[in-house]
């Protein structure tokens, strides 16, 4: 367990990350590696690590550790080198705010409410499950409709089963994950319900988590009525067309007294906002520079608050680098800034980070808005790289390199995913 | 023992009453067939205390409306729950509404509402930015205020339980009889005997004035959906915002809630079904529609929730309070809107009716009109805060991080009687937020687990079969 390693907080830091996941972990590594002295890990749980504590099952670390762990196994991986690096962690302590001037107030189990100062911060607040309100699913409103995150802390964490009979509605990951978990648990799951024409997970989890223990996958296919007063009793699903209008004529009953939802996760930008830094409306995340830096100076963003990731292991290397930033930014070292705007062209969601500087390296990730076969994935004229497929549930890394850039003198480079035939 | 009076129904018409009966000499009881007050009509509605200058100075809801309207500043500062008088704008969006803003400013200066304005589009605009630019004219009401009507039954309850009124909850009335004193009332726990009996049993008041043989009246639900928009939208507009009414419905409003949300709703439909809670696409179509020819800027994206209540309507849409053909038994039935703002006048009028009736009611010195008020941590200041997370260190563990609710504030809710999720949510906003318990329930559940000495799996989200969670199988057995 990764609980505090402090008696009291200090007054003073250099950088301070507000959340001990995946991304808050990583990012203070990186953050002592390239000079910061005094590191923070602020988490509101007891135990630092995030949600990868309840991810029990594997699949993790096979890109960033070569091997296949479960949640909690990559999280002890970092737990260690944290403690080793002489990081503070402050367990079952959260922030409250931030201010302009980097003052942090915290409200800790121990040391109750306490004001801190820092010279840079790390947001890594991670994200939420969207929940039954955001696609106003019409009915009833019982017991037993909930996530499919809390539904794992329930079983994993807390020992205790959501229900009997089960129905989960979309297709995102955890919804997967849970739909074997639950199998495996003894609950019956009756199906996954995705509204879309595509799943929205990873192609491994349809294949691990459904195909192998027989469960359906309706695709176009969505949850229309609620009933039950007490508990969830039956639930009406039904297709949809192509503008995701449901059929009535053609819906069905369901007997279940459980309803998961995994239809998606938002970026936790409270404080983000609250610092009134610039937001990305399609991420939901922070606008960031190459150096994961946004428009407040001195303020760094990594992991699922910037953008929802759908693998940890790169979740690690985007917040690593956005430590060793917030490092060089209080050791000023910062290295120059970005000349290059990065526009999402055809078939490209979103780009992050922003902008990135034709003098250095870095890793692109992007989100396709649509699933395509054969595809050439373009950076203004300046490169091009076939690409096998793409799907929306997939994120896609390009390493941007300087030799791509040696002849291009603009300031705006769109980002194409085109069909080979078109190109 | 034998009962002065006995409220049937703790709403909060029920609490109210109880309160103002536990100022006397009297044996007061109050059933409640849910898990805890303000669970059924009480909860679900738009949380308003009324202008007093919408309703018909010729009926009886129209009267107690201002009436009501004046008492609750009074019992706030005694019982400390949520309510503020931000005022109210009903708007125009067209020449021929005119008519109808000026006929309700007459209607309120002839009741004697105070501070009625006609504002004119400059002024609107200034006031409410984001209103429509095609509004031409408002109607201002300084009297208009928002409250939590769940939090306003606990804190009502918890004062008159102070003063000696005894509640039973998850105790729906069976059935009624008369003796030749006194009624005996026949629940699932049990019989309780009672001199006087106060039917405020709101949408079943019709079902238990049948049981005392006086059911001459019918209560029909009538729908209204309610729909909760994220917290980052506090503040865009700060009055309620009324369209310009027409003589079916007061039309779809936008309420800047106490607690910071901003609350759009509510339809009005009637129906049949007396459990009907649903909510549906229609409704909120109805909803985003109507609601953004006002206030263009609010869309359905930023929905974190939904709800819906029910309203209890009497035949010919009254109040029906007041004696019945059988002695001692009183009906205060049909309370739809304006019953919240009514409530605290209808507790009043009671009163007097029972007191003409023959109920003795002699003051008690000791009556304590005040409740310690519950501690609201993340509105404290930081010094505040400081000196009672140091003094008390539950208060230094977060529970719900949308609304900042602590250990403290939970624990607190559930020695004040909160005895299921739903109840520590309406008492302390954990898991009212944008992530609608996602993060807190667990923690929630186990703090109720251990505080109730109950296993978590019997925590209930608001009483009878809503169970949450279930004991894991048994996989292994010994003989495997």
């Amino acid at each position: 367990m990764l609980t505090a390693n402090l008696q009291h907080l200090d007054k003073d830091y250099d950088v301070v990350v507000v959340g001990g996941g995946p991304a808050g972990m990583a990012a203070a590594l990186g953050a002592k590696e390239t000079g910061a002295e005094k590191v923070l890990i602020v988490d509101r749980e007891k135990e630092a690590g995030g949600i990868l504590l309840q991810c029990i099952h594997p699949g993790f670390g096979l890109q960033h550790f070569r091997e296949e762990l479960t949640g909690p196994e990559y999280a002890e991986r970092y737990k260690q080198q944290v403690l080793d690096a002489g990081i503070h962690v402050a367990t079952d302590t959260y922030v409250l705010d931030i201010d302009q001037d980097k003052q942090v107030k915290l409200l800790s189990g121990t040391d109750g409410v306490r004001l801190i100062n820092t010279k840079a911060a790390v947001l890594s607040m991670g994200a939420r499950e969207r929940t039954r309100g955001a696609i106003r699913t019409p009915g009833h409103r019982p017991a037993g409709i909930l996530t499919a995150g809390l539904a794992q802390k329930f079983v994993n964490l807390m020992g205790y089963l959501p229900g009997n009979k089960a129905v989960i509605l979309g297709s995102g990951d955890i919804g997967l994950i849970m739909a074997r978990r639950l199998t495996l648990e003894g609950v019956e799951v009756k199906g996954v319900f995705e509204i879309m024409p595509h799943a929205n997970g990873l192609n491994r989890n349809i294949v691990q988590c459904l195909h192998d223990y027989d469960i359906p996958l309706h695709l176009s296919t969505t949850v229309v009525d609620l009933q039950g007063r007490d508990r969830l009793e039956k639930i009406t699903v039904a297709p949809v067309d192509s503008h995701f209008q449901p059929d009535l004529s053609k819906s069905w009953d369901i007997d279940c007294d459980t309803l998961l939802l995994s239809i998606g996760l938002i970026p936790e930008n409270e404080l983000t906002r609250r610092l009134k830094i610039r937001l990305d409306p399609v991420t939901q995340g922070a606008v960031v520079n190459s150096q994961m830096e946004t428009s407040k100076d001195g303020v760094f963003v990594c992991g699922n608050v910037v953008h929802i990731h759908d693998l940890v292991d790169f979740v690690s290397a985007e917040s690593e680098l956005t430590g060793r930033n917030a490092g060089l930014y209080v050791t000023d070292q910062q290295p120059p800034g970005d000349n290059i705007r990065l526009v999402p062209g055809e078939n490209v969601r979103y780009c992050v980070p922003h902008t990135i500087s034709s003098d250095r390296t870095h890793t692109v990730y992007m989100r396709a808005s649509q699933p395509m076969e054969e595809s050439i994935l373009r950076l203004g004229d300046v490169y091009e790289k076939k690409l096998r497929y793409v799907v929306p549930a997939e994120m896609i890394n390009l390493k941007v390199r300087p030799r791509f850039l040696q002849n291009f003198h603009g300031e705006t480079l769109k980002v194409d995913i085109l069909p080979v035939d078109n190109t | 023992m034998v009962y002065d009076v006995a409220i049937v129904g703790g709403g909060i018409t029920g609490c109210a009453i109880a309160r103002e009966l536990t100022r006397y000499h009297l044996q007061v009881i109050l059933l409640e067939k849910e898990a805890e007050v303000g669970f059924g009509v009480s909860k679900a509605n738009s949380g308003i205390i009324h202008g007093g200058h919408h309703g018909k100075p010729n009926t009886l809801k129209g009267k107690l409306e201002w009436t009501g309207n004046q008492l609750w500043d009074t019992l706030h500062e005694e019982l400390g729950f949520g309510f503020q008088r931000n005022g109210e704008l009903t708007v125009a969006l067209q020449e021929d509404q005119l008519p109808t803003l000026a006929e309700l400013k007459w209607q309120g200066e002839t009741k004697g509402v105070p501070g009625l304005e006609l504002w004119e589009q400059e002024k609107l605009q200034k006031e409410e930015p984001h209103l429509s630019p095609d509004i031409i004219a408002g109607l201002y009401a300084p009297t208009t205020g928002v409250i939590n009507p769940y939090e306003a039954c606990f804190n009502l309850i918890e004062n008159a339980c102070l003063n000696g009124l005894e509640l039973v909850t998850d105790c729906p009335v069976t059935g009624l009889s008369q003796d030749k004193d006194y009624w005996t009332i026949q629940t699932p726990k049990g019989e309780y005997a009672s001199r006087f009996i106060l039917n405020a049993a709101g949408l079943f008041a019709d079902e238990i004035a049948k049981m005392a043989g006086v059911g001459d009246f019918t209560i029909r639900p009538r729908k209204g959906e309610e729909y909760l928009l994220d917290k980052r939208l506090q503040g865009y507009v700060k009055r309620v915002i009324f369209p310009c009414p027409t003589p079916v419905s007061k039309g779809i409003l936008v309420i800047p809630t106490f607690d910071g949300t901003l609350m759009v709703g509510p339809t009005a439909e009637m129906i049949d079904d007396k459990h009907d809670l649903t909510t549906s696409s229609a409704g909120s179509s109805q909803v985003f529609n109507s609601v953004t020819q006002v206030v263009p800027g609010i869309s359905a994206r930023d929905c974190i929730a939904e709800f819906a209540g029910l309203r209890p309507v009497a035949d010919g849409e009254d109040f029906i309070i007041g004696p019945t053909a059988k002695r001692g038994f009183f009906n205060v039935a049909g309370i739809q809107s304006p019953g919240l703002t009514a409530a605290p006048a209808i507790a009043t009028l009671i009163l007097d009716i029972l007191h003409e009736e023959g109920l003795n009611l002699s003051p008690k010195d000791n009556f304590t009109p005040s409740i310690e008020k519950p501690i609201h941590f993340a509105s404290l200041p930081t010094e505040a805060q400081m000196e009672l997370a140091k003094r008390d260190s539950s208060y230094s563990h977060l529970i719900c991080r949308c609304e900042f609710v602590t250990e403290g504030e939970i624990l607190d809710a559930i020695s004040r009687g909160a005895r299921t999720l739903d109840g520590l949510k309406f008492r302390t906003r954990a898991g009212m937020g944008r992530c609608q318990g996602g993060f807190c329930s667990g923690r929630c559940m186990e703090l109720l687990s251990q505080k109730l000495d109950i296993p978590v799996s019997e925590v209930t989200k608001r009483g009878g079969n809503s169970w949450i969670v279930r004991e894991r199988d048994e996989v292994f057995s010994s003989d495997v």
